[in-house]
């Protein structure tokens, strides 16, 4: 567990670009994942359950107030999780995955809860809001950041703390073989970006045809491999 | 900015024509990057707004102690609903009305007019167009081999040309024509870009999806990627048709919890 501050300070950043500061998308699970792999010694793991991910987080558009799972830290616990077990190969990629979704609806949730908590910091400083105080936006401000960033080092700490016992001990028993459980998980996972792609761009004109075109494409490459 | 013109009765006019350093500038955008930061139920990203206008309003005759800045930071710091990124076009508007000495109430009407087309145009073009898009790339990466950081590279790389692209373009849109700031979003890329997005993202996605499943299954396992593969297509049709009463995420992760128990329990 020496892993666990440094992977908390991982997950916190990352959990702060998810909605606050900057926004840049490395809080996206292809990201998350592989660096948390990288920062435990297996990137190529963490790259394997952050691809799985991304393929699922494509059904997630972060729309204002709409409520959605918290990637950035999840994937932080997951593929830090599935790269610590490497060495048991069989079932690693499946449980990190499976550990990311667990961690990123628990965070959703505390996103819903941060934003509540800035309304309430927004409604105790409300007087000086309306009188134009330059220090009560500003302290609103730094006050939403660093509750942010506080509650996403928390939830990695915490999922982390949690989390990894119970992987190790499912790893342990995990019976079926290493590429079945991954062709499960991926195939899963495969499901929900099929249903994203079309969900998002069938309104598009001509984008079933599109998406027929590129999946000819795709199937064609696996073919002549 | 330069200094602010004429003094009447002792009392500086705001300046016609104002000017804004490249620290402001510089600051302002940085502060961009945080409008979020205190983002809420109440008043969304309105605190954001005054935050990120603030270095700005402090060049408002009299500076930061005057009632004019403390008016506008009022003004400023109310309720304000928009894309993140394209909130940049009213900042960079904002700005300019605000040192301009436009009337108040015209400002409000103005800000307010602003949020409708900046959240819908930034939605569709951003997170519905560029951030797919870049994802799906970058899964095509991955599965024709792409290390890590080749992926990584890309994904970023590719996202972050567009975001900041569009964070920097907001502002200097939003500055050179202020309130009449509605034509730019007539611009060919914001009106026609997401439908061209979609239909590439459409086809990367084709092409991402079977090359993503080949790689992670591994390599020589054909019968298992065929079976993904159809198993993938058949629950992505039952997804569709049950469209928004199933979260996808929240059925892989039943259907992977109760894969992770059969493992567990079936003896070795």
């Amino acid at each position: 567990m020496r892993e666990l501050l440094p992977l908390s300070m991982l997950g916190g950043l990352l959990g702060l670009d998810v909605v606050c500061f900057p926004q840049m998308m490395i809080s996206r699970p292809l990201v998350g994942a592989t660096v948390a792999g990288a920062f435990v010694g297996d990137t190529y793991t963490g790259l394997l359950v952050g691809a799985t991910l991304e393929l699922i987080a494509l059904a997630t558009l972060p729309f204002g107030a709409s409520r959605y799972p918290e990637w950035g830290s999840a994937a932080v616990v997951g593929g830090a999780i599935a790269a610590a077990l490497h060495a048991e190969p069989a079932g690693t990629v499946t449980v990190g995955v499976l550990a990311t979704l667990a961690t990123a609806w628990v965070g959703g949730w505390t996103l819903v809860k941060l934003r509540v908590w800035n309304a309430w910091l927004a409604r105790r400083k409300r007087g000086a809001l309306e009188h134009g105080s330059r220090g009560a936006v500003v302290g609103l401000q730094l006050a939403g950041l660093t509750s942010d960033l506080a509650r996403a080092m928390l939830l990695t700490a915490v999922a982390y703390g949690l989390i990894f016992p119970v992987a190790r001990a499912t790893v342990a028993l995990w019976s079926f073989d290493e590429h079945l459980s991954r062709a499960v998980t991926v195939g899963a996972a495969s499901a929900v970006a099929a249903a994203a792609a079309w969900t998002i761009f069938h309104s598009a004109r001509g984008a079933r045809w599109y998406f027929a075109g590129g999946l000819l494409i795709g199937l064609l490459i696996l073919a002549m491999r | 900015m330069t200094a602010p013109a004429a003094a009447t009765h002792g009392v500086p006019s705001p300046d016609p024509t104002p000017r804004v350093s490249a620290m402001t500038w510089v600051s302002v955008f940085v502060r961009t990057l945080a409008i979020q930061g205190s983002w809420n139920y109440e008043t969304l990203l309105g605190n954001g707004v005054g935050f990120v206008l603030e270095p700005v309003l402090r060049q408002l005759p009299g500076g930061v102690h005057s009632d004019a800045f403390k008016a506008a930071m009022a003004r400023e710091s109310a309720y304000f609903n928009a894309h993140p990124y394209l909130t940049s076009v009213a900042i960079g508007a904002l700005a300019k009305a605000e040192l301009s000495g436009v009337p108040p109430e015209r400002i409000e009407r103005f800000r307010t007019a602003l949020c409708g087309p900046l959240g819908s145009v930034g939605d569709r073009l951003v997170w519905a167009g560029l951030l797919p898009f870049s994802s799906l790339v970058a899964l095509i990466a991955f599965g024709v081999g792409a290390g890590p950081f080749a992926v990584l590279a890309i994904f970023l790389v590719m996202y972050n040309v567009g975001h900041f692209g569009l964070r920097i373009w907001g502002l200097r849109v939003g500055w050179t024509r202020w309130l009449a700031v509605a034509g730019a979003l007539a611009n060919p890329v914001l009106r026609n870009g997401p439908a061209y997005i979609a239909r590439a993202a459409a086809a990367v996605a084709g092409i991402a999806i079977p090359l993503t499943v080949a790689r992670v299954v591994g390599p020589t396992r054909r019968p298992l990627l065929e079976g993904a593969l159809l198993a993938g297509a058949l629950i992505a049709v039952g997804l569709v048709r049950v469209h928004g009463r199933v979260e996808g995420w929240k059925l892989v992760l039943v259907l992977i919890a109760l894969f992770a128990l059969v493992s567990v329990s079936v003896a070795r």
